[in-house]
């Protein structure tokens, strides 16, 4: 479970999140919030990416300021656009980086990635180049590459923004499938309203907190 | 957008290590220039050639990576024209068409990830003066990754600056790229972070 314990942040002086207190038990939560309201921010908390200013991030127990690297193994990150985040030109070479930067032994890294890609039915991508895959290929190589080193919590910042309405759907439903506790900062409303808890993040602060079924309809009344 | 780079297949040469098609290339390459045989240079022309066709890739595509080459050749062929002679020139021509297709022929069936291996290995006596062979190995596959997003990202501010009527003004065109492209080295470094690499 991830708890979050009076952090506050901010970047060269100006607030971006102010005395946050959180527990997350729950197996998908979504965050939400304008451009700009901290929540990318928030996410990044929670894998280490970002460490806050003050308070502490607690990922089961473990304070992400103590031991950065054994909380990225533990909590894997899918970015918001995989061309930032796939680092290997070939898909099977992709999903290979994350297991040799765990030391993970060449035989076991190749029966790994199989079974990453086929997950997704995307066993015929492994020797294809990265940039002639399509958006949503591309987000469900990251997300495989995520998955691949068995992460025990997954946070997704904004995973379908970039994609068609087919991607989207093939993305959301890879989310749904997930049987890990999931983090996901998104403006698609309709990808977290099954969710059991969304957080509204306005202006570096929780805004609201709750079922989507209560949540959702503020934020929408908030945008307008 | 093709890169010359790696093409998946399982020929003989896909099978063979990155370390021994370099070290072949090194010595082929002694040889076509050490060994003062005008039979050997023309007859490795053709058998080079055997070699990048039998990586398996698109001929199309095999032929459109020979373009930039066919004119570097070109010009090597018309400085020997005009400073030495024609036979100097042909010989000169045919140990870099040589050369270059066997090259070709080795990046075309080595991954990335095996070169970038290569080179970490090549590396590792330079540890003790501070080189950091896999600091060198993810740089040299993120070039390689790069090149296709940068091209993508030139597109597209061509594009956007066209349609302000901009397209022939290269700062209008270069300050943008400079920025996003830098901007995407940050987030990627975040990825790269964010999936256990460990500086």
């Amino acid at each position: 479970m991830i708890v979050l314990e009076a952090v506050s942040h901010d970047f060269d002086g100006r607030p971006v999140l102010v005395e946050i207190d959180l527990a997350l038990p729950e197996r998908r939560i979504g965050i939400v919030g304008a451009n700009g309201s901290g929540k990318s921010t928030f996410a990044r908390l929670l894998n280490g990416l970002v460490l806050p200013k003050t308070g502490r991030v607690l990922v089961d127990g473990t304070d992400t300021r103590k031991d950065v690297k054994a909380i990225r193994r533990k909590v894997g990150f899918v970015f918001q656009n995989p061309d930032h985040q796939i680092v290997m030109p070939i898909v099977g070479e992709d999903l290979a980086f994350g297991l040799k930067a765990r030391k993970i032994p060449k035989g076991e890294i190749d029966s790994r990635i199989d079974a990453a890609l086929a997950r997704y039915n995307l066993g015929h991508l492994r020797e294809r180049p990265v940039h002639l895959l399509s958006g949503g290929e591309k987000q469900l190589v990251a997300l495989s590459a995520v998955l691949v080193t068995d992460p025990e919590i997954v946070v997704f910042d904004e995973p379908t923004t970039l994609l068609d309405l087919r991607n989207r759907n093939r993305v959301a439903e890879a989310i749904e499938a997930l049987p890990h506790p999931t983090l996901v900062v998104s403006h698609d409303l309709d990808l977290i309203a099954g969710f059991e808890r969304v957080l509204m993040i306005e202006d570096g602060r929780v805004a609201a907190d709750g079922l989507p079924d209560e949540v959702l309809p503020f934020y929408r009344e908030r945008m307008q | 957008m093709t890169i010359g780079l790696y093409h998946p297949g399982h020929s003989p040469l896909h099978r063979a290590s990155a370390g021994a098609k370099v070290l072949a290339l090194v010595a082929i390459s002694l040889v076509l220039f050490l060994v003062p045989s005008t039979l050997v240079v023309f007859l490795s022309v053709p058998v080079a050639f055997a070699i990048y066709l039998s990586t398996g890739a698109p001929f199309r595509q095999l032929m459109a990576q020979l373009r930039g080459p066919a004119i570097l050749l070109g010009l090597i062929f018309v400085f020997h024209l005009l400073f030495g002679s024609i036979d100097e020139g042909i010989l000169a021509v045919a140990r870099f068409a040589t050369l270059i297709l066997l090259a070709s022929a080795v990046t075309l069936s080595t991954p990335i990830s095996e070169m970038a291996e290569l080179v970490e290995w090549l590396l590792r006596p330079l540890r003790p003066l501070g080189v950091n062979p896999e600091k060198v190995g993810l740089a040299i596959a993120l070039a390689i990754r790069f090149v296709p997003l940068i091209a993508e990202e030139f597109r597209h501010i061509r594009e956007a600056q066209a349609a302000r009527g901009l397209a022939a003004n290269p700062l209008a065109l270069i300050v943008p790229l400079v920025i996003r492209t830098l901007k995407s080295a940050d987030e990627l470094a975040d990825a790269i972070e964010a999936r256990g690499y460990e500086r």
